[in-house]
Formats: C-alpha cells, sequence, structure tokens
C-alpha cells in the first residue's frame, strides 16, 4: 500500500517506521522546519517538507495515488482539513485522523471522517470497562455498518434480572450477543436466562442505548 | 438581522462595527479577550469570549438563531471547520468564510462553502493595475 502520513511526531515517525518494515510505501510529510530535518537524517527521502492542508503540497506528495492518508498532527483543525479534502478532492477512500480535544470529536464525524482515535476516548473507555460495576460501556463502533457493540453488567434491581432472553421486550434495533457468567461466555438464544451478576454483550444501532437501558438496567435509586 | 461574526480581527472588526452601525443585531467571538478592542467604544453588541470549535461557545453567542454567520479567525483550516459547523450542524441559512489560500478556497467553494478570499483579490487587482500601464515604452 501507498501510505501518506500528515505530522511527523512521535505517532507519526513511529507509524511510518513501522509501515516500512512491513514493505509498504510511505511519506512523512511534516511543516515544522527543526522535525524535518531530524526527519529527514532518520527518513531520508520518506520524510518531505511541507503543509500537509496546502494542496499542491498533497498533490506533490502523490496524494492521488494514495491507498491511505493517515492524520495524525497536533491540530485537530489541521487532521479534519487533511482527511476531508484526500476524500472528496482526491479520491482517497481510507483515512485516519487522530482527535486530539474529544472535544472535537462531533466535527470529525460531521465530515464523515469515520475512523478516529482519540488517546482520551479510548483511556476513558478502558476505565469504564474495567470499574466491577460498570455501566453500558461502548466496546467497539462499527462506523460503515452503523452499528455498535456495548457492554453491560445486570444487577440485582434489573427487570431483566431471573428472565429469559426471549421474554425481554429489547428494542427492534438491537440484539443480546453473549451472556457471560463466572468467566465463561455463551451466545445469548431465546432460552438463556439472564442473572444478576452476568456480563451481557449487545449490538445495536446507535441512538437505541436508552431504550436498551430502560429494559436492562436497574432504576438507579 | 441577527448576525454571527466569528474572529475579531481586521476584517471581523470592520464588517461587525458596520453591521452593527447599520443597527444590526451583531455578536462576535473571539478566543483573545484583548480582541474587544478593536470594536467600537460604545459596542452595542455582544462579545463572547471563547473558542468556536466549542459547540456551547457558539449557541452562547447565537449561532441557533443568527440569520447569517461571517467566520474570519486568521487560520484558514479552523474558519472551513467552524463554516462547516455552522452550516452543517446548525443550519444558519448564510455562512461566509475568509479563506486565505486560494486552492481551499475553490475546493471548500465547489463543496458549496459560500467563501471569500482576499489573496486572489490582490493577485486580481495587482495584474490589473500592472498590465494597464504602458511601462517605460509608453
Amino acid at each position: 500500500m501507498y501510505i501518506l502520513i500528515a505530522g511527523g511526531g512521535k505517532v507519526g515517525s513511529n507509524l511510518a517506521s513501522t509501515l516500512l518494515k512491513m514493505g509498504h510505501e510511505v511519506t512523512l510529510l511534516d511543516n515544522d522546519r527543526n522535525r524535518y530535518a531530524v526527519l529527514e537524517s532518520r527518513f531520508e527521502h520518506v520524510a518531505r517538507y511541507g503543509d500537509a492542508t496546502e494542496l499542491f503540497v498533497l498533490e506533490r506528495a502523490g496524494v492521488e495515488r494514495a491507498d491511505l492518508v493517515v492524520a495524525v498532527t497536533g491540530d485537530d483543525e489541521d487532521n479534519i482539513i487533511v482527511c476531508q479534502v484526500a476524500k472528496e478532492k482526491y479520491g482517497v477512500e481510507k483515512s485516519i485522523a487522530r482527535v486530539n480535544d474529544p472535544r472535537n470529536q462531533p466535527h470529525f464525524d460531521m465530515v464523515g471522517i469515520n475512523l478516529t482515535v482519540s488517546a482520551t476516548a479510548t483511556i476513558l473507555a478502558l476505565i469504564e470497562h474495567e470499574l466491577p460495576e460498570h455501566q453500558l460501556v461502548k466496546l467497539l463502533d462499527l462506523h460503515r455498518e452503523n452499528l455498535e457493540i456495548v457492554e453491560f453488567a445486570i444487577e440485582a434491581g434489573s427487570p431483566a434480572a431471573g428472565r429469559s432472553v426471549r421474554d425481554l421486550n429489547l428494542p427492534n434495533k438491537s440484539r443480546l450477543i453473549s451472556v457471560t457468567r463466572d468467566g465463561r461466555a455463551e451466545i445469548a438464544i431465546g432460552d438463556t436466562e439472564l442473572r444478576p451478576g452476568d456480563l451481557v454483550m449487545a449490538i445495536l444501532e446507535p441512538g437505541a442505548e436508552d431504550e436498551l437501558k430502560r429494559v436492562l438496567m436497574a432504576v438507579p435509586a | 438581522m441577527k448576525l454571527l461574526i466569528v474572529g475579531c480581527g481586521r476584517v471581523g472588526s470592520a464588517i461587525a462595527s458596520r453591521m452593527a452601525a447599520d443597527g444590526h443585531d451583531v455578536s462576535v467571538i473571539d478566543d483573545d479577550p484583548e480582541a474587544l478592542a478593536r470594536l467600537p467604544e460604545d459596542w452595542p453588541g455582544r462579545f463572547v469570549q471563547g473558542h468556536a470549535l466549542d459547540l456551547e461557545v457558539l449557541i452562547d453567542a447565537g449561532i441557533e438563531t443568527a440569520d447569517a454567520c461571517v467566520v474570519a479567525t486568521d487560520g484558514d483550516n479552523t474558519n472551513i471547520v467552524i463554516a462547516q459547523v455552522a452550516q452543517k450542524r446548525f443550519h444558519c441559512p448564510c455562512v461566509v468564510t475568509r479563506i486565505l489560500d486560494p486552492a481551499r478556497a475553490a475546493f471548500y467553494s465547489s463543496l458549496g462553502l459560500q467563501t471569500v478570499c482576499a489573496t486572489s483579490a490582490a493577485i486580481e487587482t495587482t495584474t490589473q493595475a500592472i498590465c494597464a500601464t504602458p511601462g517605460r515604452a509608453g
């Protein structure tokens, strides 16, 4: 694959060296003179000096034949523009963007950048997953399919405790996938009975979370 | 008319002053509190200090009810993102965006943004001025 990386900081330069080792063709763009000098001595012709949000810089870096564009600068607006221009103007099918400030996530979503990586959001999800009595936690976003996979615990006061999956009035836009009890997971079928302490995984369309919570989770006192 | 202006530099403050003097209801956003000094001393409109990518700041400044929005901060990419937020998320009926880079201005105008590129105007005017003179021969 030919991969264009915008931003040659720690993330961008480590990505570049790993991708090169994997045998991919890589161009690494950075518009900071000092950083470029370091990158050039390490990566030679793979490193290029320039602002990746300038169209001529992207064109000279061969954006039109790129299979993937990765925008990992420290500036969210720049990352949004790089991915949007690559997709809308140059027809690059795939792009991945780094979200520096999680408050900017809706802006990435709005312009249709499906693959985003945010350190803050990832760490938060990990912490929630580790908490013993966590509520509904999003495990995976399937952007292209417009689905998400979530996990939640069945508590003692849950309206679903003691009932089988078949008898639950689940929202139409959701299905239960699996039930984990005492560390063992089983596929959820109609006969599966939910008990307090179970960890349940579900697949649903975004927006169905609240309805699912009403069916499965205890109302906070 | 209710007008929201993002970026209170030379361009933003001048448009804000003129529109307010014409009796329009003007609200200005800038992340630098000192930018307020660019507005007239008896400024009749609002001034909201904050970054306009922050949705709460935009809402506080009245984006939801604004008839028009001018985006003129000093960053092209910031302007492009804010303009798309105003247009796509808040459905502001008129969004005008300042973009200094002619290439990005042309591309985003093809995507449906109303862009103003001072650089293109300067190139055009300067070239015309040069071509209009006969030079030493004349």
